[in-house]
């Protein structure tokens, strides 16, 4: 086998679950602190996800305080303890981006049947 | 134990640490290399060993450069080259030198050829800035100036012009081994190493501690 790709593959996790765009996903992180390791919690709607092997990485957006807020995870860090799938969300496009432009009732996604 | 050893760029990828840091990596194929030749300072005025890298077909090679495989009898090899040593009776002829030689967290200096980029402007052989892109500016990609008039009414040596650019040697030095896999042939380095994938490469041992 082609030596990056066999690098590659023993990186990738096999433990995270599928999910797409639209999809409302908790993410726990891993965080150090000092020599104190704590887990912080990133919940939001997953506007993107960027194909790749270990370069994969996927981008969660949420509302915190009235202020709109992106966060992008490489998918297959081991600082990301798990990912919890809480919705399935109905959308028509892989790209979410117009979401950035809409607040409160507008941003809503209609979940999946 | 040998400082240097042959090897070909693979490609690049990356690693991540257990803290979640991303590490830009250059993935290398080093040996195994055999000692083809010894030279020693009685003889050739300096202490080496020339070492063969990647198996050749006998019949693609010609007879002359078959005499210098004969002595080692490891068969033929594609790329030859010499590495200086202060002790040269620690080895013997056909003795393997392989990746063992490298540790995770050493420091490596990699010499290779760069990638061809032909006859290149100022702009990316230089840096130059070059003109404006819009706003009338006619002279977008130019070198503008080259000097003076009558005096010195000739253009000062090193002036930096277009020209063929890289195909060059490059050193580039104290790249930290990330990786070692043993039975693969391979390390892992820090970052980029010169040339294309499949290009040949010479890994030594830089001395300097981190």
């Amino acid at each position: 086998m082609d030596p990056i790709e066999m690098l590659e593959r023993e990186q990738m996790r096999v433990d995270i679950p599928p999910f797409k765009a639209g999809d409302t996903v908790k993410v726990y992180s891993r965080i150090k602190e000092g020599d104190k390791e704590r887990i912080r919690v990133f919940e939001g709607v997953v506007i993107r996800k960027r194909k790749g092997t270990t370069g994969a990485t996927f981008t969660v957006r949420k509302i915190s305080y009235g202020v709109g807020v992106e966060k992008i995870f490489p998918l297959h860090s081991p600082t990301i303890d798990k990912i919890k799938v809480i919705s399935k969300g109905k959308v028509r496009r892989a790209r979410l981006y117009y979401l950035r432009k809409l607040r409160g009732k507008a941003a809503r996604l209609k979940e999946k049947r | 134990m040998a400082r240097g050893i042959l090897g070909k760029k693979i490609g690049m990828t990356r690693v991540f640490h257990e803290s979640g840091e991303s590490v830009p990596v250059s993935v290398l194929e080093v040996g195994p290399c055999y000692v083809i030749q010894i030279k020693r300072i009685e003889k050739e005025g300096y202490n080496a060993i020339q070492i063969g890298f990647q198996p050749k077909k006998d019949k693609r090679l010609n007879k002359p450069i078959l005499g210098c495989f004969k002595a080692a009898g490891k068969g033929g090899f594609a790329f030859l080259r010499e590495i200086r040593v202060d002790d040269v009776d620690s080895f013997e002829l056909g003795q393997e030198i392989n990746n063992e030689m490298f540790n995770v967290g050493d420091l490596v200096t990699i010499r290779g050829i760069s990638k061809g980029r032909g006859f290149t402007g100022v702009v990316k052989r230089w840096g130059f800035s070059g003109g404006d892109t819009s706003h009338g500016c006619r002279s977008h990609k130019v070198p503008g100036s080259i000097g003076a008039s009558a005096t010195p009414s000739r253009v000062m040596k090193g002036k930096k012009l277009p020209g063929r650019m890289g195909n060059k040697k490059v050193t580039v030095k104290n790249l930290k081994i990330v990786d070692v896999l043993k039975e693969k042939n391979l390390i892992l380095v820090k970052g980029a190493v010169p040339g294309s994938r499949g290009s040949l490469l010479e890994v030594k041992t830089s001395g300097a501690k981190e």
